[in-house]
């Protein structure tokens, strides 16, 4: 057994701080990214979620640059950068290009400032680090914090579930019934904005949205009722995390030896893993019909 | 300004050539990702394509390689399974399954992959003569292309149903479609990064479909957008070194800013799209 357990666990995981401050954050923030991601999935808005990701990546290399913590750097551009889309595109059509010239200049801005860091910070590995994330050099600090906006995501989404759920499936319907469609679809993206901000501090702004859109499109694909959705995604995403820092640990003993294999490759890797196995199940429920039926039936 | 090389020094007449030959495919390109609302798949595809650019650097093979194979293989992968279900899920688990490898490519490769951080962020130093024939054959190949597609495309991008009647085939116009974008993103990546390519494929057209409801007109606008757009990064790029994907995505964002404010005042919206059914709605 104990060998099994050495085979499995590297010598010293256990014993790492790093590695389970990685594990605690890993958790949390898979969860999040579940439960928001299911919600992304069925508004359709998978585009602007990996958005965030870039907008916050701007914000990180600015940070960087600045020699403050990457988080408040990411938190601040995805939070503005939500408000905008929001803003500019308030017909459905013109989301996506709202979306995508805000990102267009964002991504300029996140070019120019990795550029300075590169070039200026001398710390060449400043790239690597936004755009493929950092999650065994997380300070203990950030952990709590990231931990504490976890926690208040999750009351809000609590708070916010009903009206959200019912304007996600059906704007028509919710509006009809007095729920505030525009302030709903603000508070959510603004709370899309935390979430993947979070991700992308500890996978990269680049692949958040493997932790966001993989487990959800995999656990609405499992099944038709929502809040099953919900926990098949936390589940699925903290899985996912979980076996992908075990990995990236051993990694360290695999060829070409010298460096381990990053956390952002088996994360994403097991989670697309989990998307094919779903879809090998050879269920392809029609969800958007099914469930705004379901909708109207509870209404 | 003349005699500071800026149009004599060999890099640069290379970067001019190949700059003005991404200007106007992007254009074209980027029309039909405009009115399509594919806006997504035009980020994801250089993004893609950047990661088999570092595969191809850990490789030591010619990166142009593994942006292709990366970009179009996206491309047929989203075409192929994007169109049963939504598509901005397949875009993005696509987008998940290259970067995914990119991050183990850069992480392999020894010391800090140069080469690789050159296409995300775009050198105009970086084009040599042999990928400036490059971009010439595969440019070309990429504008026959959506010469040959316009007519359906234009008709199956505007109503499924009308074409579909028509006889058209829509699915195999669409496909060949992502591809087209999948090359165009390969050719666009070493000359402005992948990070901006998109920023070209999307702002011209952006712009100027506030300002006219025609099509032709929009091309012509988006066009004359993305050729200014090129040619003043490459000046500002050369004289203050910065990297030319970010001039070129300023640029783009003041001209839809600037488009989108004269067009409020006239008709009070996008005139070229507005009539569409919003995009990744289930059919």
């Amino acid at each position: 057994m104990s060998h099994l357990l050495a085979l499995l666990f590297a010598p010293g995981f256990f014993q790492s701080e790093e590695v389970m401050n990685a594990l605690l954050l890993g958790g949390v923030v898979a969860a999040i990214s579940g439960v928001i991601g299911v919600f992304v999935v069925i508004r359709g808005q998978a585009f602007a979620g990996h958005a965030m990701g870039d907008f916050g990546g701007a914000g990180a290399a600015g940070a960087f640059l600045a020699g403050i913590n990457t988080l408040w750097g990411f938190l601040a551009f995805g939070v503005l950068a939500a408000i905008g889309v929001e803003f500019l595109g308030n017909r459905a059509r013109e989301r996506d290009l709202a979306t995508g010239i805000i990102l267009a200049v964002a991504l300029g801005v996140e070019a120019l400032f990795l550029y300075f860091d590169t070039h200026f910070t001398g710390k060449v590995g400043a790239p690597m680090l936004i755009l493929f994330g950092s999650i065994f050099v997380v300070a203990p600090s950030t952990v709590s914090i990231v931990t504490g906006l976890t926690i208040a995501s999750a009351v809000t989404i609590c708070l916010i579930y009903r009206p959200l759920l019912l304007s996600s499936i059906d704007p028509e319907l919710a509006r009809a019934r007095g729920v505030p469609v525009r302030v709903i679809s603000l508070a959510f993206i603004i709370l899309l904005a935390v979430v993947v901000e979070e991700g992308s501090l500890i996978i990269g702004a680049l692949l958040s949205t493997a932790l966001l859109i993989g487990p959800a499109a995999a656990a609405l694909r499992l099944t038709h009722k929502m809040g099953w959705a919900v926990l098949w995604s936390v589940v699925l995403g903290i899985m996912a995390m979980w076996i992908g820092i075990v990995l990236a640990y051993d990694s360290f003993q695999w060829p070409p030896g010298g460096h381990g294999w990053p956390v952002s490759f088996f994360v994403s890797v097991l989670i697309l893993l989990f998307y094919f196995l779903v879809r090998l199940r050879g269920k392809l429920p029609k969800l958007g019909i099914t469930m705004s039926r379901r909708a109207m039936q509870d209404a | 300004m003349l005699n500071s090389g800026l149009f004599t020094e060999t890099f640069m007449v290379h970067a001019w050539i190949s700059g003005t030959m991404v200007a106007i495919l992007s254009a074209f390109v980027g029309f039909f990702v405009v009115i399509r609302g594919s806006a997504f798949v035009a980020h994801a595809l250089p993004k893609a394509g950047f990661a088999g650019a570092a595969g191809a650097v850990l490789l030591g093979v010619n990166p142009l390689y593994g942006l292709s194979l990366f970009a179009v293989g996206g491309a047929l992968l989203i075409g192929w399974i994007g169109k049963r279900e939504r598509n901005d899920v397949i875009t993005a688990l696509t987008l998940v399954a290259a970067l995914g490898t990119g991050a183990l490519f850069l992480a392999l490769t020894n010391g800090y992959a140069s080469g690789a951080y050159a296409l995300l962020f775009g050198q105009i130093v970086g084009v040599s003569a042999p990928q400036v024939a490059d971009t010439a054959v595969l440019g070309f190949v990429c504008l026959l292309g959506i010469a040959f597609l316009y007519r359906p495309l234009l008709l199956a991008s505007i109503s499924q149903e009308i074409a579909q009647s028509r006889g058209v085939p829509v699915r195999l116009v669409e496909m060949a479609f992502l591809v087209v974008v999948g090359l165009a993103a390969a050719i666009t990546v070493p000359v402005v990064g992948a990070l901006l390519c998109f920023s070209l494929l999307i702002g011209p057209t952006a712009a100027s479909s506030y300002l006219t409801c025609h099509p032709g007109k929009a091309l012509v606008l988006a066009l004359l957008f993305s050729l200014v757009t090129v040619w003043t990064s490459l000046v500002l790029a050369f004289f203050s070194g910065w990297p030319i994907g970010f001039f070129v995505s300023i640029i783009v964002g003041l001209l839809y800013i600037c488009s989108r404010a004269v067009g409020f005042r006239y008709s009070g919206g996008n005139r070229l799209v507005r009539h569409r059914e919003p995009a990744g709605a289930v059919r």
